[in-house]
C-alpha cells in the first residue's frame, strides 16, 4: 500500500476525519446506486441516486475541505462551487426528468400514473382535504 | 497508523464509485425505457465527478477538481437537454 | 453600466479565487462580470422578496437534518431490499404557497430529500403531486410537508 505523500504533514485526527468522510460518502453512493439497478419501476429508482447527489457529494466534499484546509495547499474554492452546483442542479434535471416520465406515461395510457385531472375538480379536491 | 487507514480509505472509495459507475452503466444498457438511461447518464456523471475529486484528494493536484466541475457543468446540461427532448413526446422507442 | 453590482462582485471575486490574483485575471474578470450582468439584467428576472430572510438559517439547519434521517432511511430500505416490503405511491398536497421564488426553494427542498421527489405542480389548482418511495401514512406526509416546510416558506417570503 503506497501511502501519500503530500499528506506527510496530516494529523492523525484530520486523517480519520477525512477517512470517514470519504467512506461514508463514497458508500452511500454505492448504495444508492445498487437501489437504482434493483427497484423496479422508474418512479422508484428516481429516488436512488439522491443518495449519492446528497450524501455521497456531501461527504468526499466535506473529506477534501477538510484535507486540503489542514494542509493549507490552497483555498478550498472548488470544493465549495462543486457542493453548491450539485445541490442546485440535481433537483432541477430530476423534476424535469420526471415531469418528461410523466407526460410520457400519460400520452400512453399507463393506468398506474395519476392523470392530469381538470383543474376545477382539483379546487373542490383540495378544499375537501383542507376542510378534513 | 493512521495514515494507513487513510489511504486505504481512499482505495475504498475509489472501489466503490467505480462499482458504481458500472452499475450506472449496467442499468443504462437495461433500460428499459429512454428516461431511466438519462436517469443513468446523469448518475454515471455525478459518480465520476466524485471519482475525480477522489484523485484529487489523492494526488493533491488542483487539476482533477477543475476537470470535476467540467463534468459537473457538462452533464447537468446534457440531463437537462435530454429530458426537454423527452418532454416533447415526439421521440419514437 | 452595472444593473447588478452584488453578482458583479461576487463574479469578479469567484474569477480570482479559481485563477489566481493577477492585474491580468482582474481586469479580465471584470470584463466577463460586466457582460454577465447585462446578460442577466435583459432576462429581466423577478427580485426575490424575503422580508424575514433571518429565518433562513433555520430553514437550512431543517432541511440538513431532515437529509441526514431520510438518507439513513432510504439507505436502510435500500439495503433490505425484497426482505422488507415497502409501499411506494403518488401523493396529491394542496398549497397554499404562491410566491413562485418560495414554491422553488420548496421544489429544491422536496426533491434534493431522499425519498420524495416533487414531480409536478399544478398552478390552476394549486396542488403539486409528489412521489413517495416509502409511503405508510398520506395524511402524515402531507402534514409534513405543509406543517414543516411549508409554513416556515410563508413566514419567510410573505
Amino acid at each position: 500500500m503506497s501511502s501519500i505523500e503530500h499528506a506527510a504533514d496530516l494529523p492523525a485526527w484530520a486523517a480519520l476525519a477525512v477517512a470517514f468522510f470519504l467512506v461514508v460518502g463514497a458508500g452511500l453512493t454505492l448504495i444508492g446506486t445498487i437501489g437504482f439497478v434493483r427497484l423496479p419501476t422508474f418512479y422508484e429508482r428516481i429516488h436512488a441516486p439522491t443518495l449519492g447527489t446528497s450524501w455521497g457529494t456531501g461527504g468526499v466534499v466535506m473529506a477534501s475541505m477538510i484535507f486540503f484546509t489542514v494542509l493549507s495547499t490552497r483555498p478550498v474554492v472548488h470544493e465549495i462551487l462543486i457542493g453548491i452546483f450539485v445541490t442546485v442542479t440535481t433537483p432541477v434535471t430530476l423534476m424535469l426528468l420526471a415531469r418528461a416520465t410523466l407526460h410520457r406515461d400519460r400520452a400512453e395510457g399507463n393506468p398506474d400514473v395519476p392523470g392530469e385531472a381538470p383543474a376545477q375538480v382539483l379546487v373542490e379536491d383540495g378544499a375537501a382535504t383542507k376542510a378534513d | 497508523m493512521s495514515h494507513t487507514i487513510l489511504s486505504w480509505a481512499m482505495v475504498f472509495a475509489q472501489i466503490c464509485l467505480v462499482l458504481a459507475m458500472a452499475l450506472a452503466a449496467l442499468r443504462m444498457a437495461r433500460g428499459p425505457r429512454a428516461q431511466d438511461r438519462v436517469l443513468a447518464l446523469d448518475t454515471l456523471y455525478v459518480n465520476s465527478m466524485l471519482l475525480l475529486m477522489v484523485f484529487g484528494i489523492r494526488t493533491g493536484k488542483v487539476i482533477y477538481f477543475e476537470a470535476s466541475l467540467v463534468i459537473g457543468m457538462l452533464g447537468f446540461v446534457a440531463t437537462v437537454a435530454l429530458a426537454k427532448f423527452l418532454m416533447r413526446g415526439e421521440v419514437i422507442e | 453600466m452595472l444593473p447588478y453590482p452584488l453578482l458583479s462582485a461576487s463574479l469578479v471575486v469567484m474569477w480570482l479565487a479559481l485563477n489566481g490574483f493577477t492585474l491580468g485575471h482582474l481586469i479580465l474578470g471584470s470584463v466577463v462580470a460586466v457582460f454577465a450582468s447585462w446578460g442577466m439584467a435583459s432576462l429581466r428576472p423577478a427580485k426575490p422578496r424575503m422580508p424575514k430572510w433571518y429565518l433562513l438559517p433555520k430553514l437550512v439547519g431543517i432541511v440538513l437534518y431532515d437529509i441526514v434521517r431520510s438518507n439513513i432511511a432510504v439507505a436502510s430500505i435500500l439495503v433490505a431490499g425484497r426482505g422488507r416490503r415497502f409501499r411506494s405511491g403518488f401523493i396529491t398536497v394542496p398549497l397554499d404557497l404562491q410566491n413562485p421564488t418560495a414554491l422553488a426553494v420548496l421544489a429544491v427542498v422536496v426533491t434534493s430529500t431522499p425519498g420524495t421527489a416533487w414531480l409536478e405542480y399544478n398552478s390552476l389548482s394549486r396542488t403539486v403531486l409528489i412521489h413517495v418511495l416509502d409511503l405508510v401514512d398520506e395524511a402524515e406526509w402531507q402534514a409534513l410537508i405543509k406543517g414543516r416546510y411549508e409554513a416556515l416558506l410563508m413566514e419567510i417570503f410573505e
